[in-house]
This record gives C-alpha cells, structure tokens and sequence, in this order.
C-alpha cells in the first residue's frame, strides 16, 4: 500500500439487484472500476447521468457496499474498517442533507459532535467554518429559508466540519446560480491548498478543467479514459471545426464529400451540424470552405475552436456529454 | 460510553425539533380527549355489565384510552423521518461514526417523552370524572404504556425507512391501528364479547397491556395479567426495535 493513495480500488464492482414481479433483475452500475486517487488532488470523475459517478462514492464513503473488488481508502479496508474511513471523510451527497428543521449553526454543532468532538470545540469549529463560508448572516436560521446557494455551502461545510482528509463532492456545483458557483470554485480550490483530497463527480466540462488536476471520464461504469486536462485534450489530437448547413441532407452529403478528400480524425453528424477534429485547423479551414462552396454546398456557420473536455468526451464515447444531457 | 453519548446527541435534536411547535403534542392528544368527554358518558350506565369492576368506568376506560393514545400517538412518527431520508439527513448520519442504534433510539426516546407527558396530562383531565388511581399502579402503567409506544414507533419508522415514500406509510399504519385498538378492548372490555372475538383478541398483544394497566390502575397487583401484560409487550418492543434497527442499517447496503 502506497501512503501517497488515498484511494485505490481493484476491479471494484457494484450490482443492483431488484425483483420485478418475482423476477431478479441485475444492473451493473459500476462495472470493474480500477481507481489511484494521490494525496492532494482534486479528482474529478466526469459523465452524463446514470454513467456510475455518484455509486462509486457512495461505495467510497461507506455508504454502500461493494459487490465485488478491493477498495481502500486512506488505507483502510473499505469493509472491515468502517469506522476509521467515516471518521476521516467527508461526504456531500448531491441532495446535500442539511436538516433544514435546524437552523445552521445547530446543523454544524450537532454535525461535529457526531464525530466525538466536544459540545465546546464543536460551537467554536462551527463558528470558524461559518465565518469562513460567509454564512454568519444567515447561520442561526432555520435552515428552511436558505436559497440554493447558501443551502449548498451549509452542505459542504457539514461534509468538512469534523477536517478530513478525503472529501467526496457529488456534483456540488449542479443547479446553483452563476455567482454561487464561481464562490464554489475558489472554495474548492481554497480547500486543496489546505491538504485537503478532494474527489468531485461533475457533468459540467468547464468545471473539471477549471478545478481537477486528474480528470476520469466514465461511462456505463467503466473508466474510459483518465489524465490531466491538458493530457486529455491534447489526446484528441486536432482543432474542432463544426460547419452548420441549412438541412441534414445537406449536412450528410458534405459528410461523405468531407470523408472522400480529407484525412479526418473524427467527424460526427448532429442534426444540421458536422463536427470534425482535424490537425492544424486553422489553415485547413479555407480549403474545406472552398470544397464545400464548390460543390454547391451552402455553409451557413463555421466554428473553428482549440480541444476543449467536450471533444475528449465525444472522442471516447462516441457522443456528445451535452447531447446527452438533454436528452434526459 | 459512545452509544449513550450519541443517544443523548440525538435525543436532544429530535426533542428540540418537537419543541420547537409544541402545539402539535396538544393536537396529537385531541383524538383521546374527546373519547374522554363524549364518548365515556355513554359508558356511565354500563357499571353492572361485566368487566367494569367495581361499576366506575373511567377507571375501565381510561387506562385503554391511554393505551390508545400511546398506539395512535406514536404510529406516525415515520413521516418526518420519510423527510429526512428524502433531505439526505440520514444518509450524512450514516456516513458518520455515530451509532447505528442512537439514530433510531433518540428519535423513540423522544416519542417516549412526548407520549408520558400526554398520559399524565389525560390522566389529570380525568380525574374529574371520576377516575380513581392507585398511584404506584399509575406509575407501572406508564412503564406498559412506553413499551406500547416502543413498538408503534419502531414499526412506523420501520415502514419509513423501507417505503420511503408517505404514500405507502398512512394506509400501512391506518391497517395496523385499527384492528389492533379493536381487538384490545379499550373502548368496552373483552369480558362483552363473543368467545371467537375473545380467542382473536388472545393473539393481539395490545390487549395484554390493555388487561394489566386495568388491573394496576386499581391496585391489583396480585394479577397475573400484569406480568403477562409486561412481559408480552416488552419483548415485542425489543424486536421492534431491531427490525426498525436493520432496516436502516439496511439502506446502506
């Protein structure tokens, strides 16, 4: 066991097993997920709904129970040593699990003595954290009045009261205002330069460019692809060009056109769009112009951009993170 | 010791949270007070019927009305629970050190408290009308009372912590109540019922505890229901404890 890993998992496995009308039936939410997580990250597990983020932390707060696999944490056995790995982590579940019957300043007092702290010590760590989380106008009340973005910042600070080492955020930014999200983000990265490992699960692209040194795209369970942003991106190996035309049929057409006189990297056909990666982007960009103008195929807009996590994602899956959103 | 310090942790925020609209202690003992003012009236020409000992029927009635409240009082703790696990509230206990068992038994604690204060005070309310007490026999009926409280709040958390949802918890708990009050005897004694409905109320433990608080509430303690009463209930409340125990261990799984 390497002291530097805060988490290391093995093959880790999860099953869901339901009985619909007496017959079982199975869902592999994670499927065989080997995961290094070091000391002083921030780690970032990206993908749609549904992809097996949030399962496998939960698996990693104690919350649930592996099916299969090895797990430690902070070098504990994630099921023979329950109680060290809860006294050390932090966890904030997307919902968020504020007791809004409380007012704050109760939340984060009981919060702490949950964790043995004393009644005394617990008053003082909440005062800190409230002050700390600009929560000192709202902290003594009840929890109930709170908008979305205090309510968050109540949430983290529960999940950080009793000083973890390891902190698991789901999706701490999801449906939050602009503002309350950039506060997150330099609270996040406040929390890093603390000590603090932090694992985050996130749809949103920009926010794990912005936060995470080690980013894993997941999906259907699996780890599909991991690395630094920088390394990710670098990994599509091209600009993106996305050329609107005025139908899909014309969209397709340029498509096969496209396919017959370039050497493309990836090209992808959505509704009325083309997206293509290719190298060198910016000088080839006339020429497709032109080729396309040629053949009688009307450009109606042209974006040319620089990789950017969306490209990683719809390299490796084949489909669009945003697209998928959608849809659901 | 940690349990107790957890059970004390959480027993003050589950009684704070009562506290903090008492009105509804007072609502949730209104079903019972107005048995006590219009319903136990009609009972005043029964005295020579049997089962009313001694011809007063407040002290018949009264103990059952007690048990009542305690099975109706408590059968409903499960909803604010159900809001709970739908805020996250258990589910950050969970990931906690905090003992398992002081999650469930600082919330009963409370229901225990909440359901003494509101026997004393219809207990009050009734002398007036004509109940007569033994008071240690009053005070080993409290104990009864606790442990029909126990078992109705461990099953109803129970039901919320599997159902999760209010929508399958009300009619749950309203089928539970209502045959289990019936075949008590707390509004007419058993002694006026058919034998088939006296062998049915044979299997219904609520009407072990209904039989021993009458006797205690007279002072006679030479009865053999109130050990039976004491032992059936008793037992019952710690299995319901450790069903409603599993069943939140049961949601992190």
């Amino acid at each position: 066991m390497n002291s530097d890993y805060v988490i290391e998992t093995k093959r880790l496995q999860k099953v869901f097993v339901s009985k619909v009308r007496g017959e079982k039936r199975q869902v592999e939410a994670v499927k065989g997920v080997d995961l290094i997580v070091k000391r002083g990250q921030i780690f970032g597990f990206l993908g749609p709904n549904g992809a097996g983020k949030s399962t496998t932390q939960k698996v990693l707060s104690t919350l649930m129970r592996p099916s299969s696999g090895e797990v430690k944490v902070l070098g504990y056995d994630l099921v023979r040593q329950q109680d060290k790995i809860r006294q050390n982590v932090g966890f904030v579940s997307q919902v968020g699990g504020a007791d809004l019957a409380s007012t704050g300043m109760e939340n984060l007092v009981l919060q702490a003595q949950l964790f043995g702290i004393d009644a005394k010590t617990a008053k003082k760590s909440a005062e800190e954290f409230s002050q700390r989380f600009q929560m000192t106008s709202y902290i003594d009340r009840s929890a109930s009045t709170y908008s979305g973005g205090q309510k968050r910042r109540l949430d983290i600070a529960l999940g950080m009261i009793h000083h973890p080492q390891l902190l698991l955020l789901d999706e701490p930014t999801t449906g939050l205002d602009p503002q309350s999200r950039a506060y997150l983000w330099t609270e996040i990265q406040a929390l890093k330069t603390d000590g603090v490992t932090i694992l985050l699960t996130t749809q949103y692209m920009d926010e794990a460019d912005k936060l995470c040194d080690t980013i894993a795209i997941i999906d259907h369970g699996q780890i599909i692809v991991q690395g630094t942003p920088d390394e990710l991106k670098s990994s599509v190996g091209g600009d993106t060009i996305v050329f609107s035309f005025v139908s899909s049929e014309i969209a397709c057409k340029a498509e096969v056109l496209l396919n017959e006189h370039v050497k493309l990297e990836l090209l992808q056909v959505t509704d009325n769009s083309i997206y293509l990666t290719i190298k060198d982007g910016e000088r080839t960009l006339p020429d497709l112009l032109r080729l396309l103008d040629g053949s009688g195929m009307h450009v109606q807009g042209v974006t040319l951009s620089r990789p950017s996590l969306d490209d990683v994602f719809l390299k490796y899956t084949g489909r669009s993170l945003r697209e998928d959103g959608q849809k659901q | 010791m940690k349990l107790l310090h957890d059970v004390r942790l959480m027993f003050v925020n589950n009684l704070n949270h009562t506290l903090k609209s008492p009105v509804f202690i007072f609502i949730n003992m209104f079903q019972p007070l107005m048995y006590l003012v219009l319903y136990m009236p009609l009972l005043g020409g029964l005295g020579s019927v049997p089962g009313f000992t001694g011809g007063n029927t407040a002290n018949v009635f009264i103990p059952g009305l007690l048990v009542m409240q305690a099975i109706f009082g408590c059968a409903f703790v499960g909803f604010p629970l159900i809001d709970d696990i739908r805020s996250g509230v258990i589910h950050r206990y969970l990931v906690t050190p905090v003992s398992r068992s002081a999650i469930i038994l600082g919330k009963v604690l409370r229901d225990v408290v909440v359901l003494l204060a509101q026997c004393i005070l219809i207990t009050l309310v009734a002398i007036p009308f004509g109940l007569t007490l033994s008071v240690p026999g009053f005070l080993l009926s409290l104990v009864l009372y606790i442990f029909i409280g126990i078992i109705m709040s461990c099953i109803s958390y129970s039901f919320a912590l599997i159902y999760k949802v209010e929508d399958s918890l009300a009619p749950t708990m309203n089928t539970i109540t209502l045959p289990v009050s019936l075949l008590s005897g707390i509004f007419l004694p058993l002694a006026l019922a058919p034998l088939w409905l006296q062998y049915l109320a044979k299997i219904n433990p609520f009407s072990y505890g209904v039989n021993a608080t009458r006797d205690l509430f007279v002072g006679n303690f030479q009865s053999i229901s109130i050990f039976e009463g004491f032992i059936i209930t008793g037992i019952i409340a710690v299995v319901m404890f450790y069903w409603s125990l599993h069943s939140l261990k049961k949601m992190a799984t």
